[in-house]
């Protein structure tokens, strides 16, 4: 099969910290290094990319040395911890910004989707925006007036269609904005985690689109979520990035596999996240295995330390259990109380019994009043459930991604 | 299969840096309707929500002349070359106005635009060509302002018209306020998105470019040692040669016609250059 895109040796830098100083001094010494022939002088010092290091230089390889290529057909996956260059790398590919160095070839028209609704005018009616946005993403006005009833009817805002947008609901301005890049005719379509927003019925309705457009139009797919169930079930192959290298390029299960293994375990983590009210210190698990791996058999207690730098009225402290693909298992929450001045410990005890030996990636969040979301820590800490001992012969994994051995169960004979 | 087959077969090549000279015209035009459609979006939303709607194209420039016919005409006594006074100013300010909006908003359109330069691509020289052609209509309207004025003044003034076969060239001066604008307008685009500095510049800077061009004069009533000076702005023989075409006075040479045009092909040369260069990186910077 034809290739379709090919990247050949990609590089991107980023320069860190307060542009506007020095810079002129700067881009002059640039400018005279090239102009003598020579390397460009703030790209040798270049790092890779890791945001939990401190590093010497404030130049950093967003990407480096990337190499791949894709065939025509083909949907691909592309997943990386945030910070791998995903983003960057779906950026470059689109011509929103350039690279640093290296090339890359495509063949056929690319449409890009980064993020949806891009150009909206809030001021004009949903008619007027599915042209603009679609001459935006780069339809003809013919294109469009050909597609308008399709659009409206996959968007179903069609009562709406002569109101101005800002008038819509915030699911409604998603569903007429995914309609009109649904219908981007081009043969290679980047679609860079849309998903993220709309209701359940309408993330189902996206991911069967874009299903049919891969699978049934036979036309190539970018697609970077974090959600691996639905790369899972969009994407035959994957790409992972990690700290802006390629580290695998393979079929979508090895790829998603080895994206779990790349999940560092810890039982204790140390993290400095910040805000006006609070300073998040560390989580850990107190007395129950080490290095993230945990025994299902024992309660499982994690301690979270939180400085508060003055009283607040309501405060409660959230856990979120997720698989490593990335949905919510179950999310338990503190009590909402008034906290004071002072570095707290709360404790949440998960009684054993609960959970299955599997691999669980926490996040954690911070709510006040009840209702407003301070900090949201994504993959804070990821454990292992362990299974130390199990009675009887058959040894096979316990299915299911919790394990509550402790309901009730009970018989009788009745004839 | 050798080598310049292989190159025959990609459709897109993104490489770090494409040639200085590598305008890309080709995909502005296949962009046109993206023209036309932000054209429309800059009027549909300009009067949306307002009562007196595309009045408000009327408004700014009647209250500017009745602000010079009281201040520069009549309080600081300034010559109009005996033309009447707001006949004479109407066509500075409505000229002006076209040259000052193209310019200011050119200069901002990677940082007003951010947002959507940041996530999907387009020819980005189809922004500021948005902004020329938006200002173009609103000129028109303009217009017809103008003519109802010299209707006004040709009905009861006893007014006399001075058209002649110079009036013909008014597309032509248009044109060349447009380019120059244009040009002028992503030079700066280009360099603030680096140096934001020159965003304050530009706007209290054009008002005092207005002062250096013959709006709320006539370049005849300069004073000798400054004509000179004032002859050497670009934008000095388009003003004049506008009020020449309409009113039938003013200073018009060819020679002076030939260094505008001269000084605005290589500023709008120099403009879409420094605009191709900046637009590939721009989004890392602003």
């Amino acid at each position: 099969m034809a290739t379709s895109i090919k990247v050949e040796n990609l590089s991107k830098i980023y320069r860190l910290g307060e542009i506007g100083t020095g810079t002129i001094s700067r881009d002059f010494e640039r400018w005279f290094a090239r102009i003598r022939g020579k390397e460009d002088p703030f790209l040798k010092i270049g790092q890779t990319n890791d945001r939990s290091k401190k590093g010497e230089s404030d130049i950093v390889y967003s990407l480096q040395d990337i190499n791949f290529e894709i065939e025509e057909g083909d949907a691909v996956g592309i997943i990386g911890r945030n910070g791998a260059g995903k983003s960057t790398l779906l950026k470059i590919l689109s011509r929103v910004t350039s690279p640093t160095t290296g090339k890359i070839n495509i063949k056929g028209r690319v449409a890009s989707l980064l993020e949806v609704g891009t150009g909206f005018h809030p001021e004009l009616t949903g008619r007027e925006n599915i042209f603009l946005n679609g001459a935006i993403l780069g339809m003809r006005k013919k294109e469009i007036q050909r597609k308008l009833d399709e659009i409206i009817d996959f968007s179903g805002v069609e009562r709406y269609i002569d109101t101005p947008v800002k008038r819509y609901s915030s699911g409604m301005y998603v569903r007429l904005a995914f309609a009109v890049a649904a219908h981007l005719e081009s043969e290679i379509l980047i679609v860079d985690e849309v998903l993220a927003v709309g209701d359940a019925e309408f993330q189902k309705k996206c991911l069967g689109k874009m299903g049919e457009v891969s699978k049934g139009e036979g036309r190539t797919v970018l697609f970077v979520s974090h959600n691996m169930l639905a790369v899972k079930s969009l994407c035959a192959k994957g790409i992972l990035l990690k700290d802006g290298k390629v580290l695998l390029n393979s079929n979508i299960d090895d790829v998603i596999q080895n994206y779990s293994l790349h999940n560092p375990l810890k039982s204790n983590v140390e993290i400095y996240e910040e805000t006006g009210e609070y300073i998040i210190n560390k989580i850990k698990i107190t007395d129950n295995g080490v290095n993230g791996c945990f025994n299902i058999e024992e309660d499982l207690i994690f301690e979270i330390e939180i400085k508060f730098k003055r009283c607040l009225p309501m405060v409660n402290v959230n856990l979120f259990f997720n698989t490593t693909d990335g949905s919510t298992i179950f999310a338990s929450c503190s009590k909402a109380e008034e906290v004071k001045f002072g570095l707290y410990k709360y404790y949440c005890t998960i009684p054993s019994s609960t959970l299955n030996d599997n691999i669980y990636s926490i996040d954690l969040m911070v709510v006040e009043n009840s209702e407003k979301v301070t900090s949201h820590i994504k993959d804070i800490i990821t454990i292992e459930g362990v299974e130390a001992k199990r009675t009887g012969s058959w040894l096979g994994k316990f299915p299911g991604l919790i394990r509550p051995t402790n309901y009730k169960w009970t018989n009788k004979l009745v004839s | 299969m050798n080598h310049e087959e292989a190159l025959k077969e990609w459709d897109l090549t993104i490489e770090p840096q494409n040639s200085l000279f590598k305008l890309n015209l080709k995909d502005v035009w296949r962009y046109r309707d993206l023209l036309g459609l932000l054209v429309k979006r800059d009027f549909t939303s300009f009067y949306k929500q307002t009562i007196l709607g595309p009045l408000w194209f009327f408004i700014q420039p009647l209250f500017t002349t009745i602000t010079f016919v009281f201040v520069f005409g009549n309080l600081a006594g300034l010559s109009t070359d005996g033309l009447p006074q707001p006949l004479f100013y109407m066509t500075g300010v409505v000229m002006w106005n076209y040259f000052s909006e193209c310019l200011t908003k050119t200069s901002t359109v990677f940082k007003d635009n951010a947002n959507i330069f940041g996530k999907v691509y387009f020819p980005r020289l189809i922004m500021p060509l948005s902004v020329v052609t938006s200002n173009l209509v609103k000129l028109g309207v303009q217009f017809v302002m103008l003519t109802l004025l010299f209707a006004y003044f040709i009905l009861t003034q006893n007014y006399t018209p001075q058209l002649s076969y110079f009036s013909l060239l008014i597309p032509i001066y248009l044109i060349l306020m447009a380019a120059f604008g244009l040009g002028l307008g992503m030079i700066i685009s280009a360099l603030t998105t680096k140096y934001r500095d020159l965003s304050f510049l530009v706007t209290f800077g054009v008002q005092l470019f207005m002062y250096a061009t013959p709006v709320i004069y006539p370049l005849s009533a300069a004073p000798e040692k400054y004509k000179y000076l004032i002859s050497l702005n670009p934008m000095t023989p388009i003003i004049e040669g506008v009020r020449f075409a309409l009113l039938g006075k003013g200073d018009f040479s060819f020679s002076a016609l030939l260094y505008t045009t001269i000084v605005t092909i290589l500023i709008l040369l120099v403009g879409t250059i420094t605009f191709n260069k900046v637009e590939k990186s721009f989004v890392d910077t602003v």
